[in-house]
């Protein structure tokens, strides 16, 4: 089916609400097209497209609620669906944790979430950018294996309180891993984008290629306490847990308040409002930024907004549900699609420059909680490790295994560079000290 | 089975607004939607050929379809209350193809004959526009059509016809134990899954399929609030490719682990009153284990721990196709390439015998065909700590000069495109009678660990860390007392050379991993891992333990 305008979407809501019978009813139309391919060996592995359209409807009898879908939009099968959503109500347990729908919600105007040129993407548009990066390493002797991806869609919502919302929305990804041919050296890049056509392929090819020639004949040095510096894609992946996310998974209100949260606080309650980071560190989310335009409504109606999480190292706000939030009197806010950590001017060239020794971490692999009560995490550098000497990199090391927390690292922050679009956030790279390396890794 | 009896508490489905989030794996739909019987063969074989054709009138050289019904459905509790009820059904056709020598897919969920043919169609569009910047055409090992053909997993009771009431029942009877006996936090949960998968190829081969899977788990708190400490145990239960049945406990499947440590194990049925029960003592106890102390240790791997260590360390580097380097740029490559074999180096000591299988039923693996319509076998991986074979498809066979597929090519659904994943890794148990007694008696200094907990291993599989659920100290012979902050680091190689002996097959059993996660876009599939008890001599093992401010 095709995407959907605001006013196609929004007559097929009305006309599901028009069904209702229930107390309350809500319905939400969403439906994504795009398309991928993938490479290894400086060759196409496999390649796909995708289209899925469908509509869910919520209804309630009091606590009462029940779902139901469909993926067609005429009237028998719309009028089928509220039915069938409302039988499953009927026959429900009333839930502890109620609230009701939200009425009519103020949405922020403005965020360019969906660019056409993103939209118009072909399967041509994909094995040209994806030709023309395995062509590049062809030239340097050198081989990668990448994944493009894109999609558009819309979401739309309505309820019988009287909500309304709809949003399009268009995003283009691209990674890369480029290695040496005889697997001794490996670098990696990422990107991702809502107006496709501020990509190119190229451009992340060649950061892998250089960081991949750089990493030969790496050399063992110990393990052990080091300075670092963090690179965007340290921080923050959408492929794997990773550091920052994970601190910024972890602040939720209710696992706090509960007692099983690094943010719970000796004999109850949380630590909202304490300083637990250095002041340097502030964290917020914006789904206006221009850089990372994002949906400025939650799945559950709530209004995405301009938020503070962390400033100057003291946590500002938590989320929750919108149950614990009237529960525990506190701000109902939800839990935001992307972050932004403010940072400084400099790149990570300039970090490395006021370095006297430290090592250079493009990538963190693998990351696993090891323990929740100190936000303890172990995992792996990966795709180009560098030793730095006196503002200079001096020789690629083999990569480390870490085990460090996301609390003490922002504790131990030396300097910040400036912030880069990663995952639809905006990370800075940082420089740590006294980074904790606990063993070797063989893997290249 | 009266249909109140039957929904019971199912009005907290997919997408209640005042649930946690749940995976999005198809669309919300009544229960009962999930007993009802999908496509009959004989349309399924029609619409199949209607995508064959269209394949081929368009250019392709080779195709495949796989019509596929994903039924799922989750049930979530914390404490005294249902969490959420999701029943999804996911319902379409993905079509993939050769053409110029070069992959296409596509899929939809509009099944019908023009919405099949639109995807054939631009299936076969996307593969001649990559096969322009194509370097490495695709060579697929010969496979005969079977013709008409179809496999049903051996369950006894399917999951999805047991009433919910009787399922939510269990789970808060579970939580309600672990009250009882003074945890601050309960949470359960029980997740089915069926797949009706229905594969044609222009080989000839019409596979229709109906394989079960069930996960039982849950994970207890405890808390001491005047420190803020707290500490939590999860369940010692596999997931499995069986049915309802699995929840009916019986005495002949309970193991018991070393005198001393109060560890019980699950063969093919689970006892989760009993299970929750123990991890409400131990997760007290935890609370006030003695910190582990830093150093070398001789690990006793009990199997549900040993399972994942399995999984990560032989299971992924085997994988022909991260061995080539068509994972490079995301799950990663591995240290067992061509060149490494052909080296003989040992993987292991001779104790280590480990073997792939896709038949071994009540496996997630277990299957009839795989989704490129190769029968299934069992076959050996590593012999008496060598190397001897990898798990590879039908494109990739030619590759080490062999003329067949293994069948471990699966996809998670209709939506995406088949490819190559792990098939059931399992080390063989020990020959000579060896009970976990018997083997910790020879034990003077170590930790014997029971469960998974946290894991993570290098791109090429070299390094590993792995945790557990519950750790005990072994002096001299004997279980002395518990541990906590214990996680070990070894290098794969060293690992399994360390490995000492392994019990026999009393003891043998298997642990699961329900969501093993692969590929660009990530796909997941789930796959079992067996072994006994077994010793690994001198790991290093490091304290987990830190400050925050």
């Amino acid at each position: 089916m095709a995407i959907l305008s605001k006013d196609e979407a929004q007559t097929i809501l009305k006309k599901v609400l028009s069904f209702s019978t229930a107390d309350e009813c809500e319905a939400n139309l969403s439906g994504s097209t795009g398309g991928n391919v993938r490479s290894a060996r400086n060759s196409i592995s496999t390649a796909g497209a995708n289209d899925n359209t469908s509509l869910a409807v919520e209804s309630r009898f009091g606590r009462r609620a029940g779902t139901a879908t469909c993926n067609e939009f005429d009237d028998a099968t719309l009028r089928r669906c509220v039915q069938r959503a409302e039988e499953i109500a009927r026959l429900a347990p009333e839930s502890p944790e109620y609230m009701p729908l939200l009425g009519p919600q103020q949405y922020l105007d403005g965020s360019r979430s969906y660019v056409a040129a993103t939209a118009g993407i072909t399967p041509d548009y994909r094995a040209n950018q994806i030709g023309a990066s395995m062509a590049l390493c062809d030239q340097r002797k050198l081989s990668s294996a990448a994944f493009l991806d894109d999609s558009h869609g819309f979401i739309a919502k309505r309820n019988s309180k009287g909500l309304e919302a709809y949003q399009q929305v268009s995003n283009i990804t691209f990674s890369i891993t480029v290695r040496t041919p005889d697997g001794t050296g490996s670098g990696y890049a990422s990107g991702d984008y809502v107006d496709a056509s501020k990509f190119d392929a190229a451009r992340f090819t060649k950061i892998a290629a250089d960081k991949a020639a750089s990493s030969v004949k790496a050399r063992a040095i110990e393990p052990g306490k080091y300075t670092v510096i963090l690179e965007p894609n340290a921080l923050l992946s959408n492929v794997d847990t990773s550091l920052l996310g994970a601190l910024m998974g972890s602040l939720d209100a209710r696992n706090a308040d509960e007692g099983r949260s690094f943010l719970s606080k000796k004999g109850g309650g949380n630590r909202k409002g304490e300083k637990l980071f250095d002041e340097r560190v502030t964290i917020y989310s914006d789904p206006l930024n221009p850089e990372i335009a994002d949906v400025t409504f939650s799945g559950d109606g709530r209004p995405q907004q301009r938020t503070t999480w962390i400033e100057k190292g003291v946590v500002k706000n938590l989320y929750s549900s919108r149950f614990w939030a009237q529960k525990a009197g506190i701000p109902d806010l939800p839990r935001p699609n992307g972050w932004i950590m403010e940072g400084g001017t400099q790149t990570t060239a300039d970090l490395i420059k006021g370095t006297a020794k430290g090592i250079l971490v493009t990538r963190l692999w693998y990351i696993r909680p090891v323990d929740p009560q100190t936000l303890l995490f172990t995992g792996l550098t990966r795709d180009g490790t560098f030793y730095i000497e006196n503002g200079q990199i001096k020789f690629p090391v083999k990569n480390f295994r870490f085990n460090e927390s996301p609390v003490i690292m922002l504790n131990n922050l030396e300097a910040i560079g400036k912030p880069v679009r990663l995952n639809g956030n905006l990370v800075p790279p940082l420089k740590i000290r006294d980074f904790t390396f606990t063993s070797l890794s063989d893997a290249v | 089975m009266k249909r109140r009896d039957f929904v019971g508490l199912t009005g907290l489905a997919t997408g209640a607004l005042f649930l946690p989030s749940f995976p999005s794996l198809g669309s919300a739909v009544d229960p009962l939607r999930l007993l009802e019987p999908g496509l009959d063969v004989a349309q399924k074989k029609r619409l199949a050929d209607v995508g064959l054709n269209a394949a081929k009138s368009a250019g392709a050289s080779y195709a495949d379809v796989r019509i596929g019904r994903y039924l799922n459905q989750s049930i979530f509790t914390r404490e005294k209350q249902v969490q959420g009820i999701s029943s999804t059904e996911s319902f379409g056709f993905g079509i993939r193809v050769i053409a110029n020598g070069t992959w296409g897919f596509a899929s939809t969920n509009n099944v019908t004959d023009a919405g099949i043919a639109k995807a054939a169609q631009l299936a076969v569009q996307i593969a001649k526009a990559n096969s322009k910047v194509q370097k490495e055409k695709v060579q697929l090992a010969p496979q005969k059509g079977y013709g008409e053909v179809s496999w049903k997993a051996p369950i006894q009771q399917n999951a999805f016809e047991v009433p919910i009431k009787d399922k939510v029942d269990l789970l808060l009877g579970v939580n309600a134990k672990a009250l009882d006996l003074g945890v601050s936090f309960v949470n359960s949960i029980l997740s089915q899954v069926n797949e009706q998968k229905y594969f044609a190829s222009t080989d000839g081969s019409y596979i229709d399929q109906d394989i079960h899977r069930i996960y039982p788990s849950f994970g207890v708190t405890a808390i001491d609030r005047a420190s803020g400490k707290f500490r939590s145990r999860q369940a010692l239960s596999a997931p499995v490719g069986m049915g309802y049945e699995y929840l009916t406990p019986k005495a002949a499947d309970k193991v018991a682990g070393p005198t001393g440590s109060d560890i019980i194990g699950y063969k093919n049925s689970y006892d989760m009153l009993e299970d929750v029960a123990a991890a409400a003592k131990q997760v007290k106890q935890k609370l006030t284990a003695k910190s582990v102390v830093p150093g070398k240790y001789d690990l006793v791997l009990d199997p549900h721990h040993l399972g994942l260590t399995i999984h990560e360390s032989v299971g992924h580097p085997l994988e022909l196709d991260r061995v080539l380097g068509y994972e490079a740029n995301y799950a990663g490559t591995s240290f067992a390439t061509l060149e490494w074999k052909a080296k003989g180096i040992p993987y292991g000591s001779k104790v280590v015998n480990i073997v792939a299988d896709k038949v071994t039923p009540g496996t997630l693996g277990a299957v009839g065909y795989d989704d490129e319509g190769v029968k299934t076998k069992r076959w050996d991986l590593i012999k008496e700590g060598r190397l001897v074979d990898y798990e590879k498809i039908r494109d990739q066979a030619h590759v080490v000069g062999q003329k067949e597929s293994d069948g471990c090519c699966y996809s998670q659904s209709w939506q995406d495109v088949q490819f190559q994943r792990m098939p059931n890794v399992s080390l063989q148990p020990g020959k000579t009678p060896l009970s976990v007694d018997e083997l910790v008696r020879g034990v003077d200094k170590g930790i014997y660990i029971a469960g998974n907990g946290s894991f993570s291993i290098d791109q090429q599989r070299y390094n590993f860390q792995f945790g557990g659920q519950v750790f005990y100290a072994i002096e001299k012979g004997k279980i002395t007392e518990m541990l906590e902050d214990v996680a070990y680091q070894a290098n794969t190689q060293e690992f399994w050379n360390a490995c000492a002996a392994t019990c026999d097959e009393r003891d043998f059993r298997f642990f699961g991993a329900f969501n093993d996660g692969k590929g660009q876009p990530s796909q997941s599939s789930a796959v079992s891992h067996g072994s006994s008890t077994t010793r690994f001599n001198g790991v290093n093992v490091i304290n987990t333990a830190r400050k925050i401010g």
